[in-house]
């Protein structure tokens, strides 16, 4: 059994809220909750928001009530052991040169680590997608190693460039677009994250997983001026 | 040369909007849509299109742009605004239109939408649409993703937005009467997901309290100044999903309504949603206008919801038709500083 809660956010919304936590444990259980209802087709369920700690679940309260929705949750967590993963590995270079990432030295002096222990640290990691959030494409990736954990800036960057790659306490980004940024910029991806001409929209899904391969400065611009997209490769094993 | 409306002046945020963007929010992508989608549909409706056709949302002020086809019907609905058609660029006066109904421009002549009273936004339709490419199956523009609508953006001086239709159909004028958009005058609310962070004395005072919309507001958040709310463990919570009209409230204390633009997640706790049936006349509502907020129960919120539903579905029943003025008539009558332009008095799309 799984400790959750059912919460309205106003009449068209209920969040299946498993607790205020990052865990790989909880985030697997709140993707295959929404595998499972996702699949049922449910009439009068419009769309399903995988977050780190919660479900969101948007109806249309005169086609769906939401009691009968929650007593669908409650069937499907009953049965839930272990979640099945999506199977997709995307590799996504980074460059972490110190002119792509403006504070790569202040995260190694915080960390009382070389800078380039941090870039060994944290591109050595396969990264969970927990979910895709705050702007279109942006996966929210963990855990981070322990070693790089940091509170974000006390000042936010009023703007980062596309591609800036962000770490801040047990997580980590890359922005698919230039925005405001609270988190620690410790490198750069020439590979786009979000791209609405395409089909797919985000080039990740939560439940992918993530390695960064780090580029050198030359490397980098060469990617950039090609162009390279990332493609997520399914996992065979499953 | 292909049917467009060619911007001359873009007004403070005009944007292209349907009634959003569906199905996407899981890769982040926010809904957008019109703040006030009664309005947009009896805007279309007035022009003949599907009612969740896109239209563009004009807030506070107007835009003014040539017509660039043989002839378009147009129609605005939502705030009051005063509409004036006028011969030519070059022209001082045309004629004036209102609000809640339809009227027609023809090649070369301006149209001027004024600043907007009453509500902050009045949607423009024109018969048959914008051709413009869904993305993501909208044309709602969100700004800041730089997605859907006209390029991604705001309209701006110099855009020609094309149209699907070059000739306008030949039908009467359309008018709706006795639209009821009054603002409730508490918006209701139901209480979460996140009112347990906040002291029971908080909650009381923003249940009680006075708001006044602040300036800094905009399609994607509404900032209330009034009675601060009080945290009791801390204003930072793992990102959870942002339902539309959910309330936050960073450390500040100072709550936020999340509107159309909202992202798809955010990290400061929500102590409420507005029930979905009070957010047109939220989405409407100006800065510097006064709110209240008052809890309600899911069962009422959803008998409102089907109230306002069954509203939307009567707007047909209310159009009225009228004849249409000959052009060559107007036309004669300005040319002879006969009248100064046409106004109908009878609306009254604001019923109190």
């Amino acid at each position: 059994m799984t400790d959750y809660n059912v919460i309205a956010a106003g009449d068209t919304a209920l969040v299946v809220d498993f607790g205020n936590q990052v865990d790989l444990n909880v985030s697997a259980k709140v993707l295959a909750l929404a595998g499972q209802l996702n699949a049922l087709k449910i009439d009068g369920v419009i769309e399903t928001v995988p977050t780190i700690r919660s479900l969101s679940i948007y109806y249309e309260p005169l086609t769906v009530s939401p009691l009968w929705l929650e007593r669908q949750v409650a069937k499907i967590l009953e049965h839930l052991d272990q979640a099945p993963e999506t199977g997709r590995t995307c590799d996504i270079p980074v460059c972490y040169d110190p002119e792509l990432a403006p504070d790569l030295e202040q995260v190694a002096a915080q960390c009382n680590l070389d800078p380039a222990k941090v870039v060994e640290i944290h591109s050595s990691r396969v990264y969970h997608v927990y979910m895709l959030g705050f702007l279109p494409g942006l996966a929210y990736l963990g855990d981070l190693s322990p070693e790089l954990a940091l509170p974000r800036r006390t000042t936010p960057r009023p703007r980062v460039p596309e591609g800036s790659l962000g770490i801040g306490g047990k997580l980590t980004c890359i922005y698919p677009m230039a925005t405001p940024c609270g988190w620690h910029v410790i490198g750069r991806s020439p590979t786009p994250l979000w791209d609405p001409t395409l089909s797919r929209g985000a080039l990740l899904r939560a439940g992918d997983k993530v390695r960064f391969q780090p580029l050198s400065l030359r490397e980098y611009r060469r990617a950039c001026s090609d162009g390279i997209l990332a493609v997520p490769q399914a996992d065979t094993s499953h | 040369m292909s049917a467009a409306l060619r911007i001359l002046q873009p007004g403070l945020l005009t944007t292209v909007q349907d009634l959003g963007r569906v199905g996407y929010q899981h890769l982040g992508v926010p809904t957008s849509g019109a703040l006030d989608p009664v309005s947009l549909r009896a805007a279309n409706i007035l022009v003949g299109n599907d009612p969740t056709e896109g239209a563009l949302e004009i807030a506070y002020v107007g835009p003014t742009f040539v017509i660039e086809a043989d002839g378009v019907n147009l129609a605005c609905a939502g705030a009051h605004a005063s509409i004036e058609v006028l011969p030519d660029e070059t022209a001082a006066s045309g004629l004036r239109y209102a609000s809640m109904q339809s009227f027609r421009a023809q090649r070369g002549q301006v149209v001027r939408v004024g600043p907007t009273s009453e509500a902050s936004v009045v949607y423009l339709a024109v018969e048959g649409g914008f051709d413009i490419e869904p993305v993501l199956g909208s044309v709602s523009t969100y700004i800041r993703g730089h997605i859907g609508g006209w390029q991604g953006r705001a309209l701006a001086a110099g855009d020609a937005l094309p149209l699907r239709r070059n000739i306008p159909s030949e039908r009467d004028e359309l008018r709706l009467d006795g639209l009821d958009l009054a603002r409730p005058s508490r918006f209701r609310v139901v209480l979460g997901p996140q009112n347990a962070s906040f002291s029971e004395r908080s909650i009381k005072a923003f249940l009680d309290g006075e708001y006044t919309i602040g300036p800094a507001t905009d399609r994607m958040a509404m900032h209330l100044d009034g009675p601060k709310l009080e945290h009791i463990a801390g204003h930072d919570i793992i990102s959870d999903g942002i339902a539309l009209g959910s309330i936050q409230v960073p450390g500040h204390g100072r709550p936020i309504v999340l509107m159309a633009d909202r992202q798809t997640t955010g990290g400061y706790p929500k102590v409420a949603t507005v029930i979905s049936a009070d957010l047109p006349a939220l989405g409407r509502s100006r800065i510097g206008d006064k709110i209240s907020f008052q809890e309600t129960s899911i069962e009422e919120a959803q008998q409102l919801r089907r109230t306002l539903l069954h509203q939307i579905d009567v707007i047909p029943n209310r159009i009225v038709h009228t004849h249409r003025v000959p052009d060559d008539l107007t036309a004669c009558l300005l040319a002879n500083n006969l009248i100064s332009g046409i106004v109908n008095a009878q609306l009254a799309p604001f019923i109190e």
